[in-house]
This record gives structure tokens, sequence and C-alpha cells, in this order.
């Protein structure tokens, strides 16, 4: 059984008031989601990761399409008791404390008195909120708020949990404790669906990721496998060069770039098929030294650039269909 | 019925926490004692005055507290978006309404009974150390327990105002809802003049408009027996325990209405 399916999921708004016309917010995605997967969702700001989301979660309803959880229905209360989810930008009520709070969502799922209270301390403990889990939200920072949004995301130990831009309003320290976080869920067994623009959060955490633009997923697998691991040339970065020398070697080696570090200090990019060795030894007999040698491959974020920037931009349902 | 109770736990929690609602009700207790200045400015209407002054202050302020609350409950909720962390949570959206309806009637209860309390202590204050010919010439005692049965009425009406406030805050913004919340309100408190609108006009199609919206619209006047309870006339418990039935079944429609708005409505 998967973790989480949807099939065709689509979901159209009517915009304009004077001139009614429909936007595709998400077109016919199909997905599946194993259990114990970490699964990114990415895309660019307006790709409709949080349509998704809030499919997901039956805060909106399809247009068409179905979505199940654990193999059950979206919106199922059954299915909300074994699941987590954090709302991008997560607001909450603010004349409540932290603690009050998370014993309040505990309540809903129905745990004793003692149990919310233990669950709420030992939450707030993992999210790094201190002392100030007795103040009133309306106090509370941006990234203090995340840190709640994510401790009433796990309240009930959810089998899944869904994360709209975990990371969003964290400092470093901060981003790098979710990032523990998360990883601590997964050894646990849990299965993770969270959305990010930030591709290195992905890129450090998922096994598998989709890629969504204008509505459309325009890719989907493990990483391994989207990003083919092919070594696409080389860099040397090397000291001690002289802006003549720099000249006259890239006028006979086919240097496909310098970039400039410092002080006679360059990153020389090679194509694959020029062999490092050659320039390298060119360079060393005019004087300069090797710092690093490294082959270049792509990145997540090379290929989430091509993606995006291939997918079809119309939005209206007259237009192409992905 | 789990779920519904914590969720107006935490509406009477916000609402206790409220600083406007302390001043409202607050302004209340006090026009409430100024009831009796007043009434030493009259002769031999003080007790009238007093009562008159006192219901109509427990109608008027529970009318501002239904309204004004009502109309923001669900629309701060999913305006600031808190909404999306609770509705996520293993409720129904119909548990939602029923809990925010529930919160909001646990808050307008204690205001009403801090309200009425307030009322009573000025009663017994009035009454206190009066003569026998004097009390003979009220046209009823000043604790009387007939006025309780006003209060209820008054509490039934408002428990119909927070529905329809409810109502209208499911699909339309609060100034909107507080308008047209008013407007039923005004409007309830005429309705009897749509009964009798074919006693005065020739149009036929009129007059079965009027008939019509008779029938649909609240009829906020079977509510009203402040008049009679002041003036000592009796007031049947049967003709109490219509309007409660009533009023009950009325808001219990209302509120079907809303869960089923409710119920349907994309968050975006």
């Amino acid at each position: 059984m998967d973790a989480i399916s949807t099939e065709g999921l689509t979901k159209h708004y009517t915009v304009g008031f004077w001139r009614p016309r429909p936007y595709l917010a998400l077109e016919a995605l199909t997905l599946r989601v194993g259990q114990g997967e970490v699964f990114g969702f990415l895309g660019p700001n307006g790709a409709g990761k949080t349509t998704t989301l809030k499919l997901l979660m039956q805060l909106i309803y399809p247009t068409s399409g179905r979505a199940e959880i654990l193999g059950r229905p979206v919106g199922d209360v059954e299915v909300k008791r074994r699941i987590g989810y954090l709302p991008e930008n997560p607001y909450f009520y603010d004349y409540l404390t932290a603690e009050e709070l998370l014993e309040y969502f505990g309540a809903l799922f129905g745990h004793s008195g003692a149990e919310r209270r233990r669950r709420a301390s030992a939450l707030l403990d993992d999210v790094g909120i201190g002392g100030e889990r007795r103040l009133q939200l309306r106090k509370f920072s941006k990234g203090m708020l995340q840190r709640v949004g994510i401790a009433q995301a796990l309240i009930n130990e959810p089998e899944v949990v869904f994360l709209d831009e975990p990371m969003s309003g964290l400092d470093p320290l901060g981003r790098r404790d979710i990032r523990e976080l998360i990883l601590r869920l997964r050894d646990r067994g849990c299965t993770l669906f969270f959305s990010s623009h930030v591709l290195s959060d992905a890129e450090a955490l998922c096994s598998r990721v989709a890629i969504l633009a204008n509505g459309r997923l325009v890719a989907e697998g493990p990483l391994s496998e989207i990003l083919a691991f092919k070594v696409r040339g080389w860099e040397l970065v090397v000291s001690g060069l002289t802006d003549a020398a720099l000249e006259h070697t890239r006028n006979h080696t086919g240097v496909l770039r310098a970039t400039r570090l410092g002080p006679q200090r360059y990153a020389l990019e090679l194509p694959l098929a020029v062999p490092p060795e050659h320039l390298l030894a060119e360079l060393v007999a005019k004087g300069a030294m090797l710092v690093s040698l490294n082959p270049l491959r792509d990145t997540l974020e090379d290929f989430f650039v091509r993606q995006v920037a291939a997918a079809p931009e119309e939005r209206g349902l007259e237009g192409p269909r992905g | 019925m789990r779920v519904i109770g914590h969720i107006a736990v935490n509406v009477f929690k916000e609402s206790v926490r409220d600083k406007v609602l302390y001043c409202i009700v607050a302004f209340a207790v006090i026009l409430i004692a100024a009831s009796y200045l007043l009434g030493q400015l009259t002769a031999g209407q003080d007790l009238k005055i007093i009562k008159d002054l006192g219901l109509a202050s427990i109608a008027t302020f529970g009318l501002f507290i239904a309204v004004f609350i009502g109309i923001g409950l669900v629309w701060k909720e999913v305006e600031r978006r808190s909404i999306y962390g609770l509705l996520t949570k293993p409720i129904r959206r119909s548990e939602f309404i029923l809990g925010k309806y529930f919160g909001l009637m646990l808050t307008l209860l204690v205001n009403v009974a801090v309200m009425t309390a307030a009322f009573y202590a000025v009663l017994a204050y009035q009454g206190w150390g009066v003569d026998a010919v004097s009390r003979q010439a009220w046209p009823a005692p000043p604790m009387d327990p007939a006025m309780l049965a006003a209060i209820a009425l008054i509490l039934v009406e408002l428990m119909l105002v927070t529905a329809i406030a409810l109502f209208f805050s499911t699909f339309s913004s609060p100034f909107l809802s507080a308008v047209l919340t008013l407007g039923l309100w005004v409007i309830g408190h005429f309705n009897a003049d749509l009964r009798n609108f074919e006693n005065v006009i020739q149009s036929r199609a009129a007059a079965w408009l009027a008939r019509g919206l008779y029938y649909l619209l609240p009829n906020f006047d079977a509510f009203d027996i402040k008049a009679q309870v002041v003036q000592g006339q009796h007031v049947t418990a049967s003709s109490v325990a219509l309007s409660m039935l009533y009023g009950t079944v009325y808001l219990v429609l209302v509120l079907t209405g809303a869960v089923a708005i409710f119920s349907r409505r994309d968050f975006k």
C-alpha cells in the first residue's frame, strides 16, 4: 500500500470578477509515494505545490481526479489521525501559548491530559522551543512559529507527515535542527512529503523528488535517476597564474570558462573531451600551482532550471496541456 | 461531541482573553446599575424604569456580543489561516462549525449570567426596606421570577442571532455578515407586519410574497416578552415553551445551512 497516491488530480480556479475565466492551478497530477520515503515536491513559486498539499489535506476540493493517503480517501477522519501537516507560513491562535496550542491539538486526537502535557513538552524540546513555551504565540517570531508549526504536525506521532516549505523563516541553525528532525523521523519509518523551492534541502534529505512547473508535473523519480551523475567536464583551480599566462593558455587549450577567484587564482572549466593533464602540465610549466581538480557533474539545481524553463507557461485551460 | 467540546472551550478561552468583551460587559453592568439613578428621577415609575433598562441592556449588549463575535468566528480562522492547522486534525467540518457555535453560546451564557446577576442586585437594592404600601403600587414585585422567563427568551433570541451571524460568516466578509445579520434582526422584529400586509394592499402576488416572507424570515418578536413582564402581565409557560421550540427549530435549520456551505468551501 502506498503512503500517498494521486490519480489525475486536477484543480482549476475561476479568476476575474467581470470576466471570469478558468485558471489552471494543478493539472492531472499522478503520483505515488511509498511508505518510509522522504519525498521532495519541488517547484518555483506558484508552481502548484501548496495547491497539491491543500488537495491532499482536503482544504480544497479537486476539479477532477482522486487522492488517497494510506489507502483511504483524503479527508477521512481516520486518515487524519495518522497524518501530520505543517502549512506554509503557519499561523496559530495568538492568544494561546505554545504549550496550550499543542495540548489543544492533542485533545482533538483524544489524548488524555497527562499524555497531552508529556507530548507537548517533548515536542517543544525537539524543535528547540525552551522557556518561550509559556508565552502567547502573538509574541513569537516567524522562525519560532515555524518550529511550533512543526511540533504541532507531530503531536500524534504520525505515519505520514506533510511539510509545506518547512525551512521557511528559519535561520541556519534552525534549518540544521529541522533537517536532523526530518532524518530522525525517516529513521523511525515515517513517510515525509515536503514541498520546497530550496533545492539543497531536497538534495540533502530526499530519496525521490517530483518537479512541478506551471501546475504540471515535469519530472519525477529517484534523485540518482533524475540527475544523470555523468561527468560533463573538469574544473581546475590554480594559483600563481599571471593574466598573460592565462590568456596564452586559454588560446591554446580550449578552456570553456575562467573565473577569477582571487589574485592570480582562477577556476578553469574544461570540456570532457579535453584531458586536464595537458592543461595542468602547461600551467605548472608557467609557474602555476594546482589547488584542486574536480569532475563537473549536474546538480539538482541544473536539472531543475532546465525542467522549469522547458515547461509550458500557459495556465489558462485553452493552453497546451502538460 | 468530545471534539465539539474542545473547540467550544477554545472559543470561550479566546473570548475570555479578549479585552473588548470585558469592556462590553462592564459597560452593560454600569448601565444596569445606572438605571437605579434614573429610576429615582421618576415619580412612582422607578421599578419599571429599572426593569425596562435592565432587560433592554441585557438584550442589546448580548446582541452586540452575538453579532460582533459571531461574524468573526469563521472569518478570522480563514483569514489568518489558523484553520489549516485545525481542519487537518481528526475533526469534521460540521464539528468545527458546531464547536464554534457552542463556544460562543458558552460565552454568551456567562455574560448574560453576569448581567442578570447585576440586574437582580439592583432590583434587590431597590426593593430593600420599601414598606408594604409602596410595594402595592408596583405592578410586579422587584425580584419577579417571571423576568427570568424574559431573560431566557432573550438568550434564545441571541442563540438564533449567533447562528445567523455564523451562517453568513461561512461565506461572506465580516462587514457584510454584520449588515445582513442586523438587517435580519430588524426585519425579524417587524415580522408580524408582513402577516397583516394583505389587509392593506390590493395585489394578490404581493400579499402572497409578504406571507411567504413572514414564514421564511425569523420572527424575533416571538422572543420579546419584556413589556408584559415589566407590566406584571401573566405570560403562560406554554407560550414561552413554544417560542423556545420555534427558536430551537429555526437555529437548527440555520446551522444545518451553515454546515452545508462550510463543508463545500475551498480554503485557498
